[in-house]
């Protein structure tokens, strides 16, 4: 055998062959951190997951979707980044690494922040509000 | 009341208190997403395609034991969870499912379309998967058998497609440019 395989012959990226991975940054985040926190060995990636079956296992008991919809609409209300939100949360605070009155504390002072506040524009587009966050950045 | 907050800020909340008990840094986080992003797709999963196509000893250590013969590819991250390949004939048509949650074989295709994680698609491949096949536009002979894989925690299955009539002389490159994410799961032919 004579031919030469090159490791990156393919020249284009994979997103060419697939579709946007994520569709708000936050779910980008969330990704990350729990990818992220399990390749830093905070806890194995199979913990995360089997929290993320019971997450999901709840809304398929009490949705048992006949949806048909296949490609591109999802059954109504499922959004599988909450579930993995939610998974996170769950297995941080199971193993004390961000208490539940801790997070909650701290969504409070997020909640309650001005407009146009320093943040990296990761509110959820799927969100229906009207804020424009670039608007009046006053500088106090 | 914190639960109707929108995941957005939960999200922002989780990172900031992570980064202030040092656990992760910001870029870490950056590193994840651009790596699922931008480097790891279903390309990888279709040159390993394409050579299998091309290379019949590759095609046998594929199907004998596709984690090994992947690992020379040195595919980012790597294929930490055991990988089976499974191959289409035209007696017997693949298909790939995660029953419980999302399982995929990351390494070889990135991240999983939105509806491999819907219930439906969870829910009815495995039930009636001659009808969802042709929802996804895959009429399939009566006589082709129909073989659906559930993953796991510790297996990722990927399909390795038929090769395409009329490709006799194509080059490895643009074999795996003609391999989807899609067939590679098992939703799509390219005859």
């Amino acid at each position: 055998m004579t031919t030469t395989y090159t490791l990156d012959g393919v020249a284009a990226p994979p997103m060419v062959n697939g579709e946007l991975v994520f569709d708000a940054p936050w779910q980008g985040r969330i990704f990350g951190m729990a990818r992220g926190l399990a390749e830093q060995g905070i806890y194995q990636w199979g913990d995360f997951r089997a929290r993320l079956i019971e997450q999901i296992a709840v809304f398929d008991r009490n949705h048992q979707s006949e949806a048909v919809v296949m490609s591109g609409a999802s059954t109504p209300q499922y959004r599988y980044y909450d579930h993995f939100l939610r998974a996170l949360e769950t297995l941080l605070a199971e193993r004390g690494l961000i208490a539940a009155g801790e997070l909650t504390d701290r969504i409070g002072k997020f909640v309650e922040r001005p407009h146009g506040h320093d943040h990296h524009h990761d509110h959820d587009h799927d969100h229906d509000h009207d804020h424009a966050d670039d608007h009046d950045h006053h500088i106090d | 009341m914190s639960d109707t907050v929108a995941p957005a800020i939960r999200a922002e909340a989780i990172e900031s208190l992570l980064i202030e008990k040092g656990l992760i840094t910001a870029e870490a986080v950056d590193e994840v997403i651009e790596r699922y992003n931008e480097r790891v797709g279903p390309l990888n999963g279709a040159r390993v395609v394409a050579r299998a196509w091309r290379d019949p000893t590759f095609r046998r250590a594929l199907l004998a034991d596709a984690t090994a013969a992947v690992a020379p590819f040195e595919f980012e991250g790597g294929q930490t969870e055991k990988l089976v390949v499974v191959e289409n004939t035209a007696k017997v048509h693949n298909v790939v499912v995660c029953t419980l949650c999302s399982c995929y074989p990351w390494a070889m295709l990135g991240l999983p379309p939105r509806w491999y994680k819907d219930p439906a698609y969870r829910s009815r491949i495995v039930r009636e998967p001659r009808r969802v096949l042709e929802e996804f536009g895959v009429k399939l002979p009566a006589d082709i058998e129909v073989r659906v894989w559930d993953s796991s925690a510790e297996v990722r299955y990927l399909v390795l497609p038929e090769r395409p009539a009329g490709t006799d002389h194509a080059s490895e490159d643009e074999l795996a440019a003609s391999v989807t994410r899609d067939a590679m799961i098992g939703v799509e032919r390219l005859l």
